[in-house]
Protein backbone atom coordinates (compact mmCIF):
# COMPACT_ATOMS: atom_id res chain seq x y z
CA UNK A 1 0.00 0.00 0.00
CA UNK A 2 1.21 3.48 -0.75
CA UNK A 3 2.13 5.41 2.38
CA UNK A 4 2.96 8.65 0.55
CA UNK A 5 1.50 9.78 -2.72
CA UNK A 6 1.74 12.98 -4.69
CA UNK A 7 -0.90 14.30 -7.06
CA UNK A 8 0.25 16.85 -9.66
CA UNK A 9 2.60 18.25 -7.04
CA UNK A 10 4.02 21.60 -8.13
CA UNK A 11 6.19 24.18 -6.41
CA UNK A 12 7.07 27.59 -7.82
CA UNK A 13 9.70 29.78 -6.16
CA UNK A 14 9.18 33.55 -6.14
CA UNK A 15 5.80 33.43 -7.81
CA UNK A 16 4.87 36.76 -9.34
CA UNK A 17 8.42 38.16 -9.28
CA UNK A 18 10.94 38.39 -12.12
CA UNK A 19 12.82 35.52 -10.44
CA UNK A 20 9.95 33.03 -10.77
CA UNK A 21 11.17 29.45 -11.17
CA UNK A 22 9.30 26.15 -11.16
CA UNK A 23 11.25 23.71 -9.01
CA UNK A 24 8.81 20.81 -9.04
CA UNK A 25 6.41 20.44 -11.94
CA UNK A 26 3.35 18.16 -11.77
CA UNK A 27 5.03 15.25 -10.05
CA UNK A 28 2.93 12.12 -9.52
CA UNK A 29 4.68 9.44 -7.51
CA UNK A 30 3.65 6.87 -4.98
CA UNK A 31 5.92 5.57 -2.25
CA UNK A 32 5.13 2.10 -0.91
CA UNK A 33 5.04 1.33 2.79
CA UNK A 34 8.24 -0.30 4.01
CA UNK A 35 10.32 0.31 0.90
CA UNK A 36 13.79 1.82 0.65
CA UNK A 37 13.53 4.43 -2.07
CA UNK A 38 16.60 6.09 -3.52
CA UNK A 39 16.23 9.60 -4.96
CA UNK A 40 18.79 10.78 -7.49
CA UNK A 41 19.00 13.77 -9.75
CA UNK A 42 21.27 16.51 -10.91
CA UNK A 43 21.85 19.54 -8.65
CA UNK A 44 18.82 21.80 -9.13
CA UNK A 45 16.58 19.02 -10.43
CA UNK A 46 14.03 19.63 -7.69
CA UNK A 47 14.92 16.81 -5.27
CA UNK A 48 15.26 19.01 -2.19
CA UNK A 49 12.08 20.93 -2.90
CA UNK A 50 10.19 17.69 -3.47
CA UNK A 51 11.27 16.08 -0.20
CA UNK A 52 10.55 19.26 1.75
CA UNK A 53 6.98 19.12 0.50
CA UNK A 54 6.63 15.49 1.54
CA UNK A 55 6.84 16.41 5.24
CA UNK A 56 5.03 19.70 5.02
CA UNK A 57 7.97 22.08 5.39
CA UNK A 58 7.03 23.65 2.09
CA UNK A 59 3.44 24.12 1.08
CA UNK A 60 2.84 23.10 -2.54
CA UNK A 61 1.91 25.84 -5.00
CA UNK A 62 -0.59 23.37 -6.42
CA UNK A 63 -1.26 19.66 -6.18
CA UNK A 64 -1.41 17.44 -3.11
CA UNK A 65 0.69 15.25 -0.88
CA UNK A 66 -1.27 12.30 0.47
CA UNK A 67 -0.11 10.55 3.64
CA UNK A 68 -2.07 7.30 4.04
CA UNK A 69 -4.46 8.68 1.43
CA UNK A 70 -5.14 11.92 3.28
CA UNK A 71 -4.07 15.38 2.13
CA UNK A 72 -1.45 16.60 4.62
CA UNK A 73 -2.61 20.21 4.24
CA UNK A 74 -6.26 19.40 4.92
CA UNK A 75 -5.85 21.05 8.32
CA UNK A 76 -2.78 23.33 8.28
CA UNK A 77 -2.88 23.54 12.09
CA UNK A 78 -2.10 19.84 12.33
CA UNK A 79 0.94 19.97 10.05
CA UNK A 80 3.29 19.23 12.96
CA UNK A 81 1.73 15.77 13.27
CA UNK A 82 2.77 15.11 9.68
CA UNK A 83 6.32 16.17 10.49
CA UNK A 84 6.45 13.66 13.34
CA UNK A 85 5.32 10.87 11.03
CA UNK A 86 7.57 11.87 8.14
CA UNK A 87 11.01 12.51 9.65
CA UNK A 88 13.50 14.59 7.74
CA UNK A 89 17.28 14.66 8.07
CA UNK A 90 18.69 17.62 6.19
CA UNK A 91 22.06 17.89 4.50
CA UNK A 92 24.81 18.56 7.05
CA UNK A 93 22.34 18.06 9.93
CA UNK A 94 25.08 18.62 12.54
CA UNK A 95 24.47 22.38 12.20
CA UNK A 96 21.11 22.01 13.96
CA UNK A 97 22.57 20.82 17.30
CA UNK A 98 22.01 23.30 20.11
CA UNK A 99 21.44 21.69 23.52
CA UNK A 100 23.81 21.39 26.46
CA UNK A 101 24.19 17.64 26.09
CA UNK A 102 23.81 15.25 23.20
CA UNK A 103 21.07 13.38 25.04
CA UNK A 104 19.02 16.55 25.57
CA UNK A 105 19.44 17.43 21.91
CA UNK A 106 18.19 14.05 20.74
CA UNK A 107 15.24 14.44 23.16
CA UNK A 108 14.17 17.71 21.48
CA UNK A 109 12.02 15.95 18.86
CA UNK A 110 10.33 13.42 21.18
CA UNK A 111 9.59 16.17 23.71
CA UNK A 112 7.98 18.30 21.01
CA UNK A 113 5.76 15.28 20.37
CA UNK A 114 4.55 15.62 23.93
CA UNK A 115 6.34 12.63 25.47
CA UNK A 116 7.34 12.72 29.14
CA UNK A 117 10.99 13.20 30.08
CA UNK A 118 11.46 9.49 30.80
CA UNK A 119 9.81 8.37 27.57
CA UNK A 120 11.79 10.90 25.54
CA UNK A 121 15.02 9.74 27.11
CA UNK A 122 14.15 6.14 26.35
CA UNK A 123 13.53 7.03 22.68
CA UNK A 124 16.75 9.03 22.58
CA UNK A 125 18.87 6.18 23.93
CA UNK A 126 17.34 3.78 21.43
CA UNK A 127 17.94 6.19 18.54
CA UNK A 128 21.53 6.71 19.67
CA UNK A 129 21.97 2.95 19.64
CA UNK A 130 20.56 2.71 16.09
CA UNK A 131 23.01 5.30 14.80
CA UNK A 132 25.96 3.72 16.62
CA UNK A 133 26.52 6.63 19.00
CA UNK A 134 28.46 5.42 22.04
CA UNK A 135 26.48 5.81 25.32
CA UNK A 136 29.31 7.72 27.04
CA UNK A 137 29.00 10.48 24.41
CA UNK A 138 25.41 11.21 25.40
CA UNK A 139 26.38 13.32 28.40
CA UNK A 140 28.87 15.42 26.45
CA UNK A 141 28.19 18.77 24.80
CA UNK A 142 27.34 18.27 21.12
CA UNK A 143 30.04 20.81 20.25
CA UNK A 144 32.76 18.56 21.71
CA UNK A 145 32.03 15.69 19.31
CA UNK A 146 33.90 14.93 16.12
CA UNK A 147 32.30 15.64 12.75
CA UNK A 148 31.10 12.07 12.25
CA UNK A 149 29.75 11.82 15.79
CA UNK A 150 27.87 15.09 15.41
CA UNK A 151 26.30 13.74 12.24
CA UNK A 152 25.16 10.60 14.09
CA UNK A 153 23.77 12.66 16.95
CA UNK A 154 21.79 14.82 14.54
CA UNK A 155 20.40 11.81 12.67
CA UNK A 156 19.50 10.21 16.02
CA UNK A 157 17.55 13.39 16.82
CA UNK A 158 15.17 12.59 13.97
CA UNK A 159 15.11 8.81 14.42
CA UNK A 160 14.15 9.37 18.08
CA UNK A 161 10.73 10.58 16.91
CA UNK A 162 10.26 7.09 15.44
CA UNK A 163 8.87 8.34 12.12
CA UNK A 164 7.01 5.99 9.76
CA UNK A 165 8.84 7.57 6.85
CA UNK A 166 12.43 8.72 7.23
CA UNK A 167 13.86 11.06 4.62
CA UNK A 168 17.64 11.43 4.53
CA UNK A 169 19.18 14.14 2.35
CA UNK A 170 22.76 13.09 1.58
CA UNK A 171 23.49 11.72 5.04
CA UNK A 172 27.01 10.66 4.10
CA UNK A 173 28.20 13.90 2.46
CA UNK A 174 31.57 15.00 3.78
CA UNK A 175 32.30 11.80 5.73
CA UNK A 176 35.40 9.69 5.15
CA UNK A 177 34.93 6.42 3.16
CA UNK A 178 34.86 4.29 6.29
CA UNK A 179 32.38 6.62 8.00
CA UNK A 180 30.14 6.47 4.92
CA UNK A 181 30.10 2.67 4.85
CA UNK A 182 29.38 2.34 8.55
CA UNK A 183 26.63 4.97 8.53
CA UNK A 184 24.95 3.40 5.49
CA UNK A 185 25.03 -0.08 7.06
CA UNK A 186 23.49 1.36 10.19
CA UNK A 187 20.72 3.04 8.24
CA UNK A 188 20.12 -0.21 6.40
CA UNK A 189 19.95 -2.29 9.56
CA UNK A 190 17.67 0.30 11.17
CA UNK A 191 15.41 -0.04 8.14
CA UNK A 192 15.42 -3.83 8.39
CA UNK A 193 14.65 -3.83 12.10
CA UNK A 194 12.00 -1.13 12.07
CA UNK A 195 10.52 -2.07 8.66
CA UNK A 196 9.71 1.59 8.04
CA UNK A 197 9.89 3.53 4.80
CA UNK A 198 13.14 5.27 3.94
CA UNK A 199 13.90 7.87 1.29
CA UNK A 200 17.60 8.35 0.63
CA UNK A 201 18.73 11.30 -1.47
CA UNK A 202 22.29 10.82 -2.63
CA UNK A 203 24.75 11.77 -5.32
CA UNK A 204 26.66 8.56 -4.76
CA UNK A 205 25.35 5.90 -7.13
CA UNK A 206 27.36 3.31 -5.19
CA UNK A 207 25.48 4.15 -1.98
CA UNK A 208 22.15 4.03 -3.82
CA UNK A 209 23.03 0.77 -5.57
CA UNK A 210 23.86 -0.84 -2.24
CA UNK A 211 20.74 0.22 -0.40
CA UNK A 212 17.70 1.14 -2.48
CA UNK A 213 14.91 -1.22 -3.57
CA UNK A 214 13.45 1.33 -5.94
CA UNK A 215 14.80 4.49 -7.46
CA UNK A 216 13.24 7.85 -8.26
CA UNK A 217 15.11 9.87 -10.86
CA UNK A 218 14.41 13.60 -10.90
CA UNK A 219 15.30 15.63 -13.96
CA UNK A 220 14.57 19.34 -14.53
CA UNK A 221 11.61 19.49 -12.11
CA UNK A 222 10.00 16.27 -13.39
CA UNK A 223 9.94 12.71 -12.10
CA UNK A 224 11.87 11.11 -14.95
CA UNK A 225 11.81 7.48 -13.79
CA UNK A 226 10.47 5.49 -10.84
CA UNK A 227 11.34 1.82 -10.99
CA UNK A 228 13.37 -0.88 -9.29
CA UNK A 229 17.01 0.06 -8.85
CA UNK A 230 18.12 -2.68 -11.22
CA UNK A 231 15.83 -1.59 -14.02
CA UNK A 232 16.82 2.07 -13.64
CA UNK A 233 20.53 1.35 -13.63
CA UNK A 234 20.11 -0.94 -16.65
CA UNK A 235 19.37 2.22 -18.67
CA UNK A 236 22.80 3.77 -18.40
CA UNK A 237 22.46 5.72 -21.67
CA UNK A 238 19.29 7.43 -20.55
CA UNK A 239 20.84 8.27 -17.17
CA UNK A 240 23.94 9.69 -18.79
CA UNK A 241 21.86 11.85 -21.11
CA UNK A 242 20.48 13.65 -18.02
CA UNK A 243 23.88 14.05 -16.42
CA UNK A 244 23.78 11.06 -14.09
CA UNK A 245 25.71 7.83 -14.19
CA UNK A 246 25.38 4.26 -12.99
CA UNK A 247 27.58 2.76 -10.22
CA UNK A 248 31.14 2.13 -11.36
CA UNK A 249 30.77 -1.61 -10.93
CA UNK A 250 27.64 -1.61 -13.10
CA UNK A 251 29.59 0.17 -15.80
CA UNK A 252 32.35 -2.42 -15.67
CA UNK A 253 29.88 -5.29 -15.87
CA UNK A 254 28.02 -3.67 -18.77
CA UNK A 255 31.31 -3.28 -20.62
CA UNK A 256 32.29 -6.91 -19.89
CA UNK A 257 28.97 -8.08 -21.26
CA UNK A 258 29.48 -5.98 -24.37
CA UNK A 259 32.80 -7.77 -24.87
CA UNK A 260 31.13 -11.16 -24.77
CA UNK A 261 31.11 -12.27 -21.12
CA UNK A 262 27.64 -13.51 -20.13
CA UNK A 263 27.52 -11.54 -16.87
CA UNK A 264 24.49 -9.75 -15.44
CA UNK A 265 24.65 -6.13 -16.62
CA UNK A 266 22.44 -4.86 -13.84
CA UNK A 267 24.91 -5.84 -11.15
CA UNK A 268 24.80 -3.21 -8.42
CA UNK A 269 27.45 -4.09 -5.84
CA UNK A 270 31.04 -5.25 -5.85
CA UNK A 271 30.04 -8.36 -3.86
CA UNK A 272 27.57 -9.42 -6.55
CA UNK A 273 30.17 -8.82 -9.24
CA UNK A 274 32.70 -10.90 -7.35
CA UNK A 275 30.31 -13.85 -7.16
CA UNK A 276 29.98 -13.77 -10.93
CA UNK A 277 33.59 -13.09 -11.79
CA UNK A 278 35.52 -15.39 -9.47
CA UNK A 279 34.56 -18.55 -11.42
CA UNK A 280 36.10 -16.94 -14.53
CA UNK A 281 39.25 -16.00 -12.74
CA UNK A 282 39.60 -19.47 -11.30
CA UNK A 283 39.20 -20.86 -14.80
CA UNK A 284 36.09 -22.83 -13.94
CA UNK A 285 34.21 -21.29 -16.84
CA UNK A 286 35.86 -20.50 -20.18
CA UNK B 1 9.23 32.92 4.42
CA UNK B 2 12.64 34.46 5.02
CA UNK B 3 13.88 33.57 1.55
CA UNK B 4 11.33 35.94 0.06
CA UNK B 5 12.90 39.00 1.63
CA UNK B 6 15.14 40.49 -1.02
CA UNK B 7 17.91 42.20 0.79
CA UNK B 8 19.71 45.26 -0.53
CA UNK B 9 17.26 46.17 -3.18
CA UNK B 10 19.80 46.30 -5.97
CA UNK B 11 18.02 45.85 -9.29
CA UNK B 12 20.54 45.03 -12.00
CA UNK B 13 19.86 46.84 -15.27
CA UNK B 14 21.72 48.81 -17.91
CA UNK B 15 20.79 52.45 -17.54
CA UNK B 16 22.58 55.80 -17.40
CA UNK B 17 21.82 55.91 -13.67
CA UNK B 18 23.37 52.48 -13.08
CA UNK B 19 26.47 53.58 -14.95
CA UNK B 20 26.98 56.69 -12.83
CA UNK B 21 29.88 56.90 -10.40
CA UNK B 22 28.51 55.73 -7.03
CA UNK B 23 30.30 58.60 -5.24
CA UNK B 24 28.54 61.17 -7.41
CA UNK B 25 25.25 59.36 -6.97
CA UNK B 26 25.61 59.29 -3.20
CA UNK B 27 26.51 62.98 -2.98
CA UNK B 28 23.66 63.94 -5.31
CA UNK B 29 21.08 61.97 -3.36
CA UNK B 30 22.17 63.63 -0.12
CA UNK B 31 22.04 67.02 -1.87
CA UNK B 32 18.55 66.30 -3.21
CA UNK B 33 17.29 65.26 0.20
CA UNK B 34 18.67 68.43 1.78
CA UNK B 35 17.00 70.61 -0.83
CA UNK B 36 13.71 68.74 -0.49
CA UNK B 37 13.74 69.94 3.10
CA UNK B 38 14.86 73.44 2.14
CA UNK B 39 12.01 73.87 -0.34
CA UNK B 40 9.43 76.08 1.30
CA UNK B 41 6.62 75.95 -1.25
CA UNK B 42 5.04 73.75 -3.89
CA UNK B 43 7.06 75.33 -6.69
CA UNK B 44 10.43 74.44 -5.23
CA UNK B 45 9.25 70.99 -4.19
CA UNK B 46 7.75 70.50 -7.66
CA UNK B 47 11.18 71.02 -9.21
CA UNK B 48 12.66 68.37 -6.91
CA UNK B 49 9.82 65.94 -7.63
CA UNK B 50 10.18 66.46 -11.37
CA UNK B 51 13.91 65.84 -11.07
CA UNK B 52 13.35 62.65 -9.05
CA UNK B 53 10.69 61.31 -11.41
CA UNK B 54 12.94 61.97 -14.41
CA UNK B 55 15.79 60.04 -12.76
CA UNK B 56 13.39 57.21 -11.85
CA UNK B 57 12.24 56.92 -15.45
CA UNK B 58 15.87 56.92 -16.63
CA UNK B 59 16.81 54.13 -14.20
CA UNK B 60 14.84 51.41 -16.05
CA UNK B 61 13.69 50.01 -12.71
CA UNK B 62 9.96 49.12 -12.84
CA UNK B 63 7.76 51.80 -11.26
CA UNK B 64 6.02 49.02 -9.33
CA UNK B 65 9.17 48.51 -7.26
CA UNK B 66 9.36 52.20 -6.36
CA UNK B 67 5.75 52.19 -5.26
CA UNK B 68 6.41 49.07 -3.21
CA UNK B 69 9.31 50.79 -1.42
CA UNK B 70 6.92 53.40 0.02
CA UNK B 71 4.76 50.70 1.61
CA UNK B 72 6.77 50.22 4.84
CA UNK B 73 6.54 53.94 5.70
CA UNK B 74 2.94 54.36 4.65
CA UNK B 75 1.88 54.55 8.29
CA UNK B 76 4.39 57.30 9.10
CA UNK B 77 3.30 59.30 6.07
CA UNK B 78 -0.37 58.97 7.02
CA UNK B 79 0.32 59.85 10.64
CA UNK B 80 2.43 62.97 10.03
CA UNK B 81 0.13 64.31 7.36
CA UNK B 82 -2.88 63.74 9.61
CA UNK B 83 -1.26 65.73 12.41
CA UNK B 84 -0.41 68.53 10.00
CA UNK B 85 -3.94 68.48 8.71
CA UNK B 86 -5.27 69.55 12.10
CA UNK B 87 -2.59 72.08 12.98
CA UNK B 88 -2.95 74.58 10.14
CA UNK B 89 -3.49 78.27 10.78
CA UNK B 90 -6.25 80.53 9.44
CA UNK B 91 -10.00 80.21 9.08
CA UNK B 92 -11.33 76.71 9.85
CA UNK B 93 -13.22 75.02 7.00
CA UNK B 94 -14.59 72.36 9.31
CA UNK B 95 -14.58 72.06 13.05
CA UNK B 96 -15.45 69.33 15.52
CA UNK B 97 -14.47 69.98 19.13
CA UNK B 98 -10.78 70.66 19.18
CA UNK B 99 -10.29 69.22 15.69
CA UNK B 100 -10.28 71.89 13.01
CA UNK B 101 -9.26 71.70 9.41
CA UNK B 102 -8.07 74.79 7.57
CA UNK B 103 -7.06 75.34 3.97
CA UNK B 104 -3.52 75.90 5.19
CA UNK B 105 -3.67 72.58 7.05
CA UNK B 106 -4.73 70.71 3.93
CA UNK B 107 -1.87 72.24 1.98
CA UNK B 108 0.59 71.42 4.72
CA UNK B 109 -0.56 67.79 4.87
CA UNK B 110 -0.31 67.46 1.10
CA UNK B 111 3.15 69.04 1.18
CA UNK B 112 4.37 66.55 3.77
CA UNK B 113 3.00 63.58 1.82
CA UNK B 114 4.76 64.68 -1.36
CA UNK B 115 8.00 65.50 0.46
CA UNK B 116 8.29 62.17 2.31
CA UNK B 117 7.28 60.15 -0.74
CA UNK B 118 9.88 61.94 -2.88
CA UNK B 119 12.43 61.35 -0.14
CA UNK B 120 11.77 57.61 -0.11
CA UNK B 121 11.76 57.46 -3.90
CA UNK B 122 15.14 59.11 -4.29
CA UNK B 123 16.73 56.93 -1.60
CA UNK B 124 15.21 53.90 -3.31
CA UNK B 125 16.67 55.15 -6.58
CA UNK B 126 20.11 55.01 -5.00
CA UNK B 127 19.74 51.51 -3.55
CA UNK B 128 18.02 50.13 -6.67
CA UNK B 129 20.74 51.29 -9.00
CA UNK B 130 23.84 50.85 -6.82
CA UNK B 131 25.05 47.50 -5.55
CA UNK B 132 25.97 47.37 -1.84
CA UNK B 133 29.65 46.88 -2.72
CA UNK B 134 29.65 49.95 -4.94
CA UNK B 135 27.98 51.88 -2.18
CA UNK B 136 30.54 50.97 0.49
CA UNK B 137 33.29 51.68 -2.02
CA UNK B 138 31.85 55.14 -2.54
CA UNK B 139 31.56 55.73 1.19
CA UNK B 140 35.16 54.66 1.66
CA UNK B 141 36.39 57.06 -1.02
CA UNK B 142 34.31 59.95 0.26
CA UNK B 143 35.53 59.44 3.83
CA UNK B 144 39.16 59.07 2.78
CA UNK B 145 40.19 62.52 4.04
CA UNK B 146 39.37 61.26 7.55
CA UNK B 147 42.19 58.73 7.26
CA UNK B 148 44.58 61.67 7.79
CA UNK B 149 43.03 62.01 11.25
CA UNK B 150 43.88 58.32 11.89
CA UNK B 151 40.31 57.17 11.42
CA UNK B 152 40.55 53.59 10.05
CA UNK B 153 38.32 54.34 7.05
CA UNK B 154 39.37 51.32 5.02
CA UNK B 155 38.78 48.94 7.90
CA UNK B 156 35.32 50.37 8.52
CA UNK B 157 34.48 50.03 4.84
CA UNK B 158 35.77 46.44 4.83
CA UNK B 159 33.66 45.62 7.89
CA UNK B 160 30.62 47.10 6.20
CA UNK B 161 31.24 45.18 3.00
CA UNK B 162 31.64 41.92 4.89
CA UNK B 163 28.54 42.57 6.97
CA UNK B 164 26.49 43.31 3.85
CA UNK B 165 27.93 40.30 2.07
CA UNK B 166 26.95 37.95 4.90
CA UNK B 167 23.41 39.12 5.47
CA UNK B 168 21.94 36.96 2.66
CA UNK B 169 24.18 34.06 3.70
CA UNK B 170 23.02 34.20 7.29
CA UNK B 171 19.40 34.60 6.21
CA UNK B 172 19.73 31.45 4.16
CA UNK B 173 21.38 29.72 7.10
CA UNK B 174 18.58 30.82 9.42
CA UNK B 175 16.05 29.46 6.97
CA UNK B 176 17.83 26.09 6.87
CA UNK B 177 18.11 25.85 10.66
CA UNK B 178 14.46 26.83 11.04
CA UNK B 179 13.44 24.10 8.61
CA UNK B 180 15.60 21.55 10.41
CA UNK B 181 14.12 22.41 13.80
CA UNK B 182 10.59 22.52 12.40
CA UNK B 183 11.22 19.05 11.02
CA UNK B 184 11.92 18.02 14.62
CA UNK B 185 8.60 19.48 15.64
CA UNK B 186 9.72 22.91 16.87
CA UNK B 187 6.66 25.12 17.18
CA UNK B 188 7.60 28.66 16.19
CA UNK B 189 4.17 30.03 15.48
CA UNK B 190 2.06 29.60 18.57
CA UNK B 191 2.22 30.17 22.30
CA UNK B 192 2.68 33.24 24.47
CA UNK B 193 5.60 35.65 24.52
CA UNK B 194 7.79 33.50 26.79
CA UNK B 195 7.10 30.37 24.72
CA UNK B 196 8.04 32.20 21.57
CA UNK B 197 11.29 33.52 23.00
CA UNK B 198 12.13 30.02 24.23
CA UNK B 199 11.36 28.64 20.79
CA UNK B 200 14.09 30.89 19.37
CA UNK B 201 16.87 29.21 21.36
CA UNK B 202 17.15 26.16 19.07
CA UNK B 203 17.55 28.57 16.15
CA UNK B 204 19.81 31.23 17.64
CA UNK B 205 22.42 28.90 19.13
CA UNK B 206 23.20 27.03 15.90
CA UNK B 207 23.10 30.36 14.05
CA UNK B 208 25.69 31.92 16.36
CA UNK B 209 27.89 28.84 16.20
CA UNK B 210 27.81 28.92 12.42
CA UNK B 211 28.37 32.69 12.24
CA UNK B 212 31.51 32.35 14.37
CA UNK B 213 32.68 29.40 12.28
CA UNK B 214 32.24 31.45 9.12
CA UNK B 215 34.03 34.43 10.65
CA UNK B 216 37.04 32.33 11.62
CA UNK B 217 37.11 30.69 8.18
CA UNK B 218 36.97 34.06 6.48
CA UNK B 219 39.72 35.51 8.68
CA UNK B 220 41.96 32.53 7.90
CA UNK B 221 41.24 32.81 4.19
CA UNK B 222 42.04 36.54 4.22
CA UNK B 223 45.28 35.98 6.09
CA UNK B 224 46.26 33.23 3.67
CA UNK B 225 46.04 35.81 0.93
CA UNK B 226 48.20 38.22 2.96
CA UNK B 227 45.44 40.77 3.54
CA UNK B 228 46.76 43.66 5.62
CA UNK B 229 44.31 46.53 5.54
CA UNK B 230 44.27 49.78 3.63
CA UNK B 231 47.92 50.88 3.48
CA UNK B 232 49.15 50.83 -0.13
CA UNK B 233 46.19 48.80 -1.34
CA UNK B 234 45.04 49.26 -4.95
CA UNK B 235 41.53 48.76 -6.30
CA UNK B 236 40.38 46.31 -8.92
CA UNK B 237 37.57 48.61 -9.97
CA UNK B 238 38.84 52.18 -9.96
CA UNK B 239 36.01 54.69 -9.84
CA UNK B 240 35.93 57.22 -12.68
CA UNK B 241 33.91 60.39 -12.93
CA UNK B 242 32.58 60.46 -16.49
CA UNK B 243 30.93 63.11 -18.67
CA UNK B 244 27.49 61.85 -17.63
CA UNK B 245 28.39 62.33 -13.99
CA UNK B 246 29.47 65.93 -14.60
CA UNK B 247 26.27 66.56 -16.55
CA UNK B 248 24.04 65.17 -13.79
CA UNK B 249 26.02 67.11 -11.20
CA UNK B 250 25.44 70.30 -13.17
CA UNK B 251 21.74 69.57 -13.64
CA UNK B 252 21.25 68.87 -9.96
CA UNK B 253 23.01 72.08 -8.94
CA UNK B 254 20.76 73.93 -11.36
CA UNK B 255 17.67 72.30 -9.83
CA UNK B 256 18.87 73.24 -6.35
CA UNK B 257 19.43 76.83 -7.45
CA UNK B 258 15.87 76.90 -8.81
CA UNK B 259 14.61 75.74 -5.42
CA UNK B 260 16.38 78.62 -3.70
CA UNK B 261 15.02 81.11 -6.23
CA UNK B 262 11.50 79.70 -5.74
CA UNK B 263 11.89 80.14 -2.00
CA UNK B 264 12.50 83.86 -2.50
CA UNK B 265 10.09 84.56 -5.33
CA UNK B 266 7.02 82.63 -4.17
CA UNK B 267 5.45 82.87 -0.72
CA UNK B 268 6.25 80.20 1.85
CA UNK B 269 3.51 77.79 2.88
CA UNK B 270 3.29 78.85 6.48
Amino acid sequence: MAILETKDLTYVYGQGTPFERTAVDHVNISIEEGEFLGVIGHTGSGKSTLIQMLNGLLRPTSGQVLLDGEDIWKDPKQIRRVRFRVGMVFQYPEYQLFEETVLKDICFGPKNMGLSDEQAEECARQAAHFTGLKPELLEKSPFELSGGEKRRAAIAGVIAMDPDVLILDEPTAGLDPNGRDVLLSQILSYHQQRKNTILLVSHSMEDIGRTADRLLVMNSSHAEMLDTTRRVFAQSDRLESIGLRVPQITRIMTELRRRGFPVDESTLTVEEALRQLIPYLKGEIQ
Amino acid sequence: MIADITFGQFFPAKSPIHRMDPRVKLVLVVLMIVFMFLAKNFFGLGVMVAFTVAAMLLSKVPMKLYIKSVKPVLFIIAFTSLINLFYGSGEPLWQFGFLRITLNGIFNALFIVIRITALIMISALLTFTTSPTQLTDAIERLLKPLAKLHVPVHEFAMMMTIALRFIPTLLEETDKIMSAQKARGADLESGGLIDRVKALIPILIPLFVSAFRRAFDLATAMECRCYHGGEGRTKMKVLHVSGGDVLSLGLSCLACAVVIVCNFVFPSLR
